[in-house]
């Protein structure tokens, strides 16, 4: 069985009018059933509101199923009592990292997680050291986060996961606010404790390009997996994914471009180097 | 319409063991009709350059001058200024907080002191010009979604009727659809009614497509100024300073060291798909 595994997961939202009234019920998450595989790098698509973000948080037990169930390293997370278990095990990375950001100095913002899990003294300098070491901000341990860049600051917030030691941990949008340079230097980030640490690593974007890589990816629609499969199987569906307000890589685009205009070319080009293949062959044929 | 940057240094803190220049003596035009990209990474000083042209910030060294007048000179009413400068801050729909769309967007223009009828009709053409439905405008804000509350509080910009629209970020957070209904409306903005653009972006692919100039802010520093073409050419020296070119350029690239005689200066999917098919027939 998977890390996390969802079966008929259904959320919904009670709406209420001004008088407290109930207006209606949204679904927000409806019928979900997926199953991800420790150690695999999964990416989740999905237009605003489609109910990614929903999804996630129930992950790691902010949110609980109004129907079906989620089991994250086996525990299911309605059992309450083991919330923090799920928690440990499932560690969650948000957008904005000035809203998740609250040590003075890098190093205490690091130890704060182990420190409320009650890890000894000892240990927690320890792992303070390894997961600053694993983002690559161990040279900023004694500076305060306020004076690092966008990147940085994401990088210190993922170290601070990190030293909780989660089999998993959920980034939503982690990039949707840094420059180039930030976005570029968290994806290493993600992939280098994925590959090296076998972190499982759940991924929401809007950037197309971050998915690349991926083991998996995920689209959400209308809270519905509406597609599944390998960055080449999804990325090769172009006018679906447009549809469902997403888009795909720009040399994905730029070669199902191309295959419109008569050259053929196969579809799901997912790399620069797949591009340079594919117009050689065309050229030199 | 013009403004005309000259020499402007900003200190943070000045005095204090704080202290930090923000801006370092930088001059520009921007000139009425522009569409304009800043690029720079977190930090670069780039927020801080946009808040001096509408007066939120004042430099400490230098000067502004909007239409010719000193917008430092003790009777410039720096409320003018505002007026014809509208800045759209980053999530902006984070200041949202009437009870209906409408009222929402009236809130500027009445604070200008526009008189009722006149509020009223430039909070209806704001919010047609931002392409929202009609059906929409006397519900809640807070029931939109992300995309939609975005144009909305464009909207309640606009509706001030400015000549220069700042733009920090304004696609941060939107899914790729909503990126492109958000920045073709500006577009729109730009070339049918001739207001000056200004965006502030951290994708360097929606600059490549709608901007005709770009300037790159490092280190408080303006350190390019040109087409956006002539910028992005230079991308090993804007990939030191955290930024890059649209990632178009780079396949354009790869293809050249592969032997393609294709544009390496192409920017956008357009210009590459035209270089490649030229070659290819």
């Amino acid at each position: 069985m998977g890390i996390v595994k969802t079966k008929n997961l259904t959320f919904e939202y009670i709406r209420r009018d001004d008088e407290g009234n109930v207006e209606g019920v949204t679904k927000a998450v409806d019928d979900v059933s997926i199953d991800l595989k420790e150690g695999d790098f999964v990416a989740i698509l999905g237009h605003n509101g489609s109910g990614k973000s929903t999804l996630a948080k129930h992950i790691n037990a902010l949110l609980l199923p109004t129907e079906g169930s989620v089991i994250v390293d086996g525990i299911d997370t309605l059992d309450t009592d083991q919330m923090l278990k799920v928690r440990q095990t499932a560690g969650m990375v948000f957008q904005n990292p000035d809203n998740q950001i609250i040590g003075t100095v890098v190093e205490e913002e690091v130890a704060f997680g182990p420190e409320n899990m009650g890890v000894p003294t000892k240990e927690i300098w320890k792992r303070v050291e390894d997961s600053l070491k694993a983002v690559g901000m161990f040279a900023y341990r004694t500076a305060s986060p306020n004076k690092l860049s966008g990147g940085q600051k994401q990088r210190i917030a993922i170290a601070g996961i990190v030293a909780m030691k989660p089999k998993c941990i959920i980034l939503d949008e982690p990039t949707a606010m840094l420059d180039p340079k930030g976005r570029a230097e968290v994806l290493r980030v993600l992939h280098e404790l994925n590959e090296k640490e076998g972190v499982t690593i759940i991924l929401i974007t809007h950037y197309m390009e971050e998915v690349i890589e991926a083991d998996s990816v995920f689209v959400c629609d209308k809270g519905r997996i509406v597609m599944q499969g390998s960055p080449k199987e999804i990325f090769s569906h172009v006018e679906e994914l447009k549809e469902l307000r997403l888009d795909v890589p720009q040399v994905t685009e730029l070669a199902y471009e191309l295959k419109k205009a008569g050259i053929p070319i196969k579809d799901g080009i997912l790399t620069n180097e797949e591009l340079v293949r594919e117009l050689k062959n065309v050229y030199y044929r | 319409m013009s403004i005309i940057v000259d020499k402007i240094s900003y200190i943070y803190e000045e005095g204090s063991s704080m202290e930090r220049l923000a801006l370092d003596n930088i001059s520009c035009v921007i000139e009425q009709g522009e569409f304009i990209g800043v690029i720079g990474h977190t930090g670069s000083g780039k927020s801080t350059f946009i808040q001096h042209l509408n007066g939120l910030l004042k430099a400490n060294k230098g000067h502004i001058y909007y239409n010719e007048q000193d917008i430092y000179a003790p009777d410039f009413k720096m409320q003018e200024l505002r007026k014809h400068v509208g800045l759209v801050f980053q999530y902006p729909e984070h200041q949202l907080f009437e009870s209906t769309i409408f009222k929402d967007v009236c809130f500027g223009p009445k604070n200008l002191g526009f008189s009722d009828k006149d509020t009223q009709i430039a909070a209806f053409n704001a919010l047609r010009q931002v392409g929202l439905d009609e059906s929409l405008y006397y519900q809640s804000p807070f029931d939109l979604s992300g995309g939609q509350k975005r144009r909305v509080a464009i909207a309640g910009v606009l509706a001030m009727k400015p000549d220069v629209i700042i733009l920090d970020e304004p696609t941060a957070g939107l899914d790729p659809k909503g990126r492109d209904e958000i920045l073709d409306c500006v577009k729109k903005l730009h070339d049918e009614m001739k207001i000056t653009v200004i965006l502030v972006s951290h994708s360097m692919e929606d600059v490549a497509k709608y901007v005709d100039r770009i300037m790159v802010i490092n280190d408080g520093k303006l350190v390019f100024n040109n087409e956006p073409k002539a910028v992005f050419a230079r991308h090993e020296e804007l990939e030191k300073i955290g930024l890059a070119a649209p990632s178009v350029t780079y396949i354009m690239e790869d293809l050249y060291k592969a032997g393609f005689d294709v544009d390496r200066s192409a920017i956008t999917i357009e210009e590459a798909k035209n270089s490649i098919l030229n070659l290819l027939k």
